[in-house]
């Protein structure tokens, strides 16, 4: 195979039948929920969060392959990590992981919805939690202008 | 030209289409089956419009000089075209529009917001395009009135009886539907529901985006009061449409846009209306893409839209037979082929549609992915997209063939 289907590797395809991270969190202490217009895919995020790490997350919602395989690999890389920490993921850390940086434009917002839904998860719980709505909107659009 | 119908003289056509002959990704010859959104365009079509702005380009309506009048002729020329085509008697029906996204919201604007009040139900259907909803959603919503839906069985046919209930309200006051479907290929049974309609004195509106290109439409058989399509969908530019309104309703119309062209006399502080259609073509129109849109019907008119039609069938047919053979392959919609157009959606197995198209785009095949601007259709049938391929009169037997062995690459990546 050549050309844009090289995507479609082991790893990838592995994700989509079987995400890790897949499912809701009961009591969650934020949960964002976004979609892309065109192609209908939709994602939810729900996060644990406890003295400002993310102890618990997973998602749900429905996708394509690129997207299901990005969100368990968001999801995994997430867990655990400060809230400094996770504001300071970036969209290489994800298309890295599975090989997708020169990942087609039109395939890009497949890729990155989990990562955008992240980010806004995290704006409203920083605005929501902690008191400094400056940081939330620069969050905010960071997440607007992701893709 | 006497056009004998067979698969050999469609065939041919594939010369007309200088699109069709180039390679896409590695080298692969270009499958095209994305009709439903957009048609490739014949070099007559493509050549009318060069020659329109090489040799005639002015404005119309206005200036006196030469060019002025061979453009206006040329512009106007394809309202008769038109005429003809879909069999109008009356020519000052036919507005140009930008297409049929335009015609809906012109008929919901300026129809809409003096015939509808607090209460009133406006009847669409459940496999409608976006743009036969949201501008019923947006009027009915400013109106504090309805939008009510007939239903779809599983077999992607309306429930009829859906309406006779709404009509017993005594509240409809508009139908609108696609002639149709540009998901499932269903033909929409007008006749029942504008007969049911009349009856009970409602106008309806069809929207026909998606039939006009593949089988003959006949306006006044019919018996609607609104019918909008597109000419980018039918041979035609992008950007260029048609809205026909009968004569009785567009006079208790109020004007879409304002400006040039749609006024007789302007005074500081009152205007009175051009003669229709004029009053709704307001500013310069888009001139050379009605002119492509004349050599298009030329084009179509020519091959007939009959031989079209059964063109198509065959082919949907064939490729109905082809698709069912894949294991895990689900198509939607009727089977009734004498129901549908030549439009298939599919989902395959549990690979995503974007997955789908992305792998077949591989082998050169241009199929669509997604929910095709019919949410409510995708959330009636509990999917979130579907992939769709759909033919025009320049696909052949070959180009179904590519398509059902490229599925066979998904089926690998995907283990199934």
């Amino acid at each position: 195979m050549s050309g844009n289907a090289d995507i479609y590797h082991e790893m990838i395809v592995d994700y989509s039948r079987n995400p890790i991270n897949y499912g809701e969190i009961e009591n969650p202490d934020v949960t964002f929920h976004d979609a892309n217009p065109l192609c209908g895919d939709s994602i939810d995020i729900d996060m644990k969060i406890d003295e400002n790490k993310v102890t618990d997350i997973k998602f749900h919602g429905r996708g394509c392959a690129i997207c299901m395989a990005c969100s368990s690999v968001l999801t995994e890389i997430t867990k655990g990590k400060t809230l400094d920490d996770v504001r300071a993921i970036q969209k290489n850390d994800v298309l890295g992981e599975l090989g997708l940086e020169h990942l087609q434009a039109v395939r890009i917002k497949c890729a990155l919805l989990s990562l955008k839904v992240l980010k806004s998860a995290l704006y409203t719980y920083i605005g929501k939690n902690i008191d400094n709505s400056e940081d939330a909107n620069k969050l905010k659009e960071e997440a607007a202008n992701l893709y | 030209m006497i056009f004998l119908q067979s698969s050999q003289t469609f065939e041919n056509l594939r010369n007309d289409f200088p699109i069709l002959s180039r390679t896409v990704r590695e080298n692969k010859p270009l499958v095209y089956l994305d009709n439903a959104s957009t048609t490739q365009k014949p070099n007559q079509v493509i050549d009318a419009i060069n020659d329109y702005y090489r040799n005639h380009n002015a404005n119309i309506h206005r200036a006196v000089y030469a060019l002025a009048e061979e453009a206006t002729e040329a512009y106007e020329q394809t309202r008769d075209k038109i005429a003809n085509f879909i069999n109008i008697k009356d020519r000052q029906e036919i507005i140009f529009v930008r297409g049929t996204t335009e015609a809906i919201n012109l008929v919901a604007y300026a129809w809409g917001r003096p015939h509808i009040n607090e209460g009133d139900i406006i009847v669409t259907t459940e496999y409608e395009h976006h743009s036969n909803i949201v501008p019923w959603q947006l009027l009915t919503q400013e109106k504090k009135a309805k939008l009510e839906y007939i239903g779809m069985d599983d077999n992607g046919e309306l429930i009829l009886d859906d309406l006779d209930k709404l009509i017993a309200t005594g509240k409809v006051k508009l139908v609108t539907f696609s002639l149709m479907s540009n998901v499932l290929g269903t033909i929409t049974d007008a006749e029942k529901i504008i007969q049911k309609c009349k009856s009970a004195g409602i106008p309806t509106l069809i929207d026909g985006a998606q039939a006009v290109p593949h089988m003959k439409v006949d306006l006044q058989n019919l018996g609607c009061d609104f019918f909008a399509f597109s000419g980018h969908k039918m041979l035609g530019p992008t950007g260029i449409g048609v809205l026909w309104v009968r004569k009785s309703v567009l006079e208790t119309m109020n004007p879409f846009h304002g400006g040039g062209d749609m006024i007789r006399e302007v005074h500081k502080y009152e205007t009175t209306w051009n003669d229709l259609p004029y009053k709704f073509e307001a500013g310069t129109p888009n001139i050379a893409d009605v002119v492509g849109f004349g050599a298009a019907i030329d084009y179509l008119s020519k091959i007939g839209m009959d031989n079209i039609r059964e063109h198509e069938i065959e082919l949907t047919q064939y490729a109905i037979e082809q698709l069912s053979k894949v294991k895990g392959l689900h198509i939607y919609g009727t089977q009734d082929i004498s129901k549908r157009g030549g439009v298939i959606s599919f989902n395959f197995a549990d690979v995503h549609p974007h997955d789908v198209a992305q792998i077949i785009d591989e082998q050169g095949i241009a199929v669509r992915s997604g929910h095709h601007c019919a949410q409510v259709l995708m959330e009636r049938l509990n999917v979130a997209a579907t992939s769709r391929a759909s033919f025009y009169l320049y696909n052949t037997k070959n180009d179904v063939d590519v398509l059902v062995n490229s599925l066979n690459r998904v089926a690998e990546v995907f283990k199934l």
